[in-house]
Parts: C-alpha cells; sequence; structure tokens
C-alpha cells in the first residue's frame, strides 16, 4: 500500500502537522498497522522534495513533527491520478482498495468510478485465465481456478462495498 | 456509443413497474458472435434489460433495434414470430418441458418453425451430443441431474441456429463446475455458429467467458471503458 498517496490524500482536506498526519493515519487505516513517525518523516521529506507537499509552518520547540505541511497543486494531481489508476489484481489487495476508495470519499471524488474501474481490471485478468484454463492441461486448470476463485473474492468485495458507499461516506464523513 | 454493425442496439431504455423504475435509461449493443456479459446487483435491473431487448416485454420508453427491425415498433405478432425464428433462450430453471424426452424438447423449437419431425430430430441429437449429452436423449427432464438439464436446455436454444441466444443466468443453479462446463458449451457452440449471446450473471467467474461485460446498477448500464 502507498503510504505517501495516502498522507497526501490526507492533507487535501487543509494542512495538517506531522503528529496529526500520523493520528488521521492511523485512525482511518491503521487498525492492524499504526504508522511509525520515522515512517511519516521519511515519507513527508520524500514528498517534500518531489514538490508534493510544501512546509507550512513550524510550531515552536523541537523535532520535525512540528512542522506543519500543505498539499501543493503537483500533489493534489498526483492522488488523482492514483486515485484513477485501477490496482494490479494481486492478492492482499484488499487494504489499498479500502484506502483509495475512503480517501475517495474524504475528497468528494467518484468513488463509484473507482470500484467500477478496478472491477474492469480484475475482470480482464479472469479473462485471460479462463481462455488459459480452457487450452491448458489438468494443472493449468487447478493453477488458473486458484487464481480465479481469488479474484472473484476480491470481486465480491468491490460489489459490497458498491453497495455500501453511501454509509461508508457518512461514516468517514463523520 | 454507436456501435457500427451491432446487431442488437437498444436505446435510453425505460420501464418501471408501479413507482419504481425498473430500467431508467439503459443502453446496451452486442455484435454478431459477440458474448456480453450483463452484470450487476439482484433487482438492478438485469432481467428486464434481456427481456426488453428480446421483445418478451416492451419498454415504457426507448428503442430496441434488432438488424432492420425496430423491435419496440412492431406489433406483438410479429415480435412472437422474430422470437422463435432468430432468437435461442436459456433460463435458470424448469424451461423443459417435462412430459417430453430430452430429445424431444430440443427437436420442439425446430418443429415449431416447420421442420419436419425426422429432420428435426437428427438435428436435435446433433446438438445433444455437442452438448455432451446424446446418453440422456430418451430421457425425461425429471429423470435428469440439473447439470444435464441446463445443457439439453442450451442444445435446445441453439438448434434451430438463432442469431442472439439470450441467457438468464444460465449456471444459477449449478455447481461451480458444472457451471463451468456448461458455459464453456454455451460460449465455444455460440461462436462456432457466428450466434450472440446476452448473458445475464452476477457471478464473475462465469461473466469470465464472455468477451466484454456490461453493468447494470439502478436501471442503468455502463459499457465499462477499456474492456477489450
Ligand atoms: N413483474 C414485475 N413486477 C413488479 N416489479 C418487478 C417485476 N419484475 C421486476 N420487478 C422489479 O424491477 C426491479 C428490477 O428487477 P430485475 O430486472 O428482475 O432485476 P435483476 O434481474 O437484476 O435481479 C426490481 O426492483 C424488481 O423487484
Ligand atoms: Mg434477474
Amino acid at each position: 500500500m502507498s503510504i505517501g498517496h495516502t498522507l497526501l490524500g490526507l492533507l487535501e482536506s487543509g494542512p495538517r502537522h506531522g503528529y496529526d498526519l500520523k493520528r488521521a493515519f492511523d485512525e482511518h487505516f491503521g487498525q492492524d498497522r499504526p504508522l511509525h513517525y520515522g515512517q511519516v518523516y521519511s515519507t513527508m521529506s520524500r514528498l517534500l522534495k518531489n514538490g508534493l507537499v510544501e512546509v507550512d509552518g513550524v510550531e515552536a520547540g523541537a523535532g520535525p513533527e512540528r512542522k506543519r505541511y500543505a498539499i501543493t497543486d503537483a500533489g493534489v494531481t498526483d492522488v488523482a491520478q492514483w486515485l484513477a489508476r485501477p490496482e494490479k489484481p494481486e492478492p492482499y489487495l484488499q487494504s489499498t482498495l479500502y484506502t483509495k476508495v475512503v480517501l475517495a470519499l474524504m475528497t468528494g471524488r467518484d468513488a463509484a468510478e473507482l470500484l467500477d474501474g478496478q472491477r474492469t481490471e480484475h475482470l480482464r485478468l479472469m479473462r485471460g485465465l479462463t481462455e488459459r484454463k480452457r487450452s491448458g492441461d489438468l494443472a493449468d486448470q487447478l493453477i488458473c481456478d486458484h487464481a480465479l476463485f481469488h479474484l472473484e473474492a476480491d470481486l465480491r468485495w468491490l460489489e459490497l462495498t458498491a453497495a455500501r458507499l453511501d454509509k461508508l461516506a457518512a461514516a468517514v464523513r463523520g | 456509443m454507436t456501435p457500427a454493425g451491432s446487431l442488437l442496439e437498444a436505446r435510453a431504455l425505460r420501464k418501471a413497474y408501479g413507482p419504481t423504475p425498473a430500467l431508467d435509461g439503459a443502453d446496451f449493443s452486442i455484435h454478431p458472435g459477440e458474448v456480453v456479459a450483463v452484470m450487476g446487483p439482484s433487482g438492478s435491473g438485469k432481467s428486464t434489460l434481456l427481456h426488453c431487448l428480446a421483445g418478451i416485454i416492451r419498454p415504457d420508453s426507448g428503442t430496441v433495434r434488432y438488424g432492420p427491425h425496430t423491435l419496440t415498433d412492431l406489433s406483438d405478432t410479429h415480435r412472437s414470430a422474430l422470437r422463435r425464428t432468430d432468437f435461442g433462450f436459456v433460463f435458470q430453471f424448469g424451461q423443459l418441458v417435462p412430459e417430453l424426452t430430452c430429445l424431444e424438447n430440443v427437436a420442439l423449437p425446430l418443429r415449431l418453425n416447420g421442420t419436419r419431425r425426422k429432420a428435426a430430430e437428427h438435428r436435435a441429437r446433433d446438438w445433444l451430443e455437442r452438448l455432451e449429452v446424446d446418453d440422456v436423449a430418451a430421457k425425461r427432464p425429471g429423470e435428469i441431474s440439473g447439470g444435464q438439464g441446463q445443457r439439453v436446455a442450451v442444445a435446445r436454444a441453439l438448434a434451430p441456429q438463432p442469431r442472439v441466444v439470450f441467457a438468464d443466468e444460465p449456471t444459477g443453479a449449478l455447481d461451480s463446475l458444472n457451471g463451468e462446463r456448461v458455459m464453456g458449451l454455451l460460449s465455444d457452440a455460440a461462436r462456432a455458429t457466428g450466434a450472440a449471446v446476452v448473458l445475464v450473471t452476477h457471478e464473475p467467474r462465469v461473466a469470465a467467458y464472455a468477451d466484454r461485460e456490461v453493468v447494470v446498477r439502478d436501471g442503468v448500464a455502463r459499457e465499462m471503458a477499456g474492456a477489450a
């Protein structure tokens, strides 16, 4: 999952301090793996270097968590491109997809469209696997079926999420 | 989307049962020889779309064009005639006539189109073989398994060489292995005869047998961008 894009997305609703970014990340996306401060600062310095964020102010006192970051126009474009680009279907994608859906809702983008784009990507791969399965031997069939069942599970999740977008939007926006 | 060379094309279909719309401006098109999956949650309007496309029900507004015909303008008689000669149907359950043998079931639409008994049963037997169920030819639908029954139903739909096959959840009552056998045989047979297949399914593994997918949500059909 892309921590950089996630932190950028969180900055879209307004500038935040380092400690505030970590807190927001943990609250929305860090259930089983909260961020370390170290990850926040290494990520933010990379984003700074790439011009995707800028320092908007520094609180009195020492320590990088006192810096306040704001997203730049280039940063907003970067988030938009990331959200619009379907993920390559692979196992354990849910956390990335979940993050994208929540960020799309938080930033007022079309989450249903994002889910549709991902479904197309999944089905494209499933069609390829189905063709390979049908022309292959038993081993091919079993290998392809395994992948197909996993992709199908992802698709079911996409479908259920699409059906619950309104509820999720209400929860995310508080 | 104006698909050049499409065989069947619907525009802006609307259909309501009472106050709530089942279709709310749905577009659709399919080319000869193409298999298109119609996906979407339960209640989204997939079956209503299929019934409108096949001329089984008339939409409240919008048009369905099939080749040179505008289905939505034809009389009921004319539409039924076209359905018999040009369209084939496979549904989830119960479409075989229980009193007839499987062979007679497959031969039935051919007989209705005026084919003589011998020729019809000969063709029916060919189709049962293609669907790998010629061994149940003499049995009645009550004596065979669900998977065999669906293959007989596919044989019956394809035997008159329809130009469009409408399949509404054809694997919905089957386990995965049987469902995939039916889909493999249906899509191969359709491609071999150049028939177009409108395949309604909510199962992604079944949809993966199609060339592309259309998603219906709240009565609106969307062609998925970027689908090959
Ligand atoms: N004959 C009917 N009478 C009343 N309501 C109907 C009828 N057929 C369908 N509907 C309603 O229209 C909507 C779409 O149904 P349908 O096309 O069967 O959806 P799907 O096939 O996607 O499950 C649903 O809300 C359903 O309850
Ligand atoms: Mg239905």
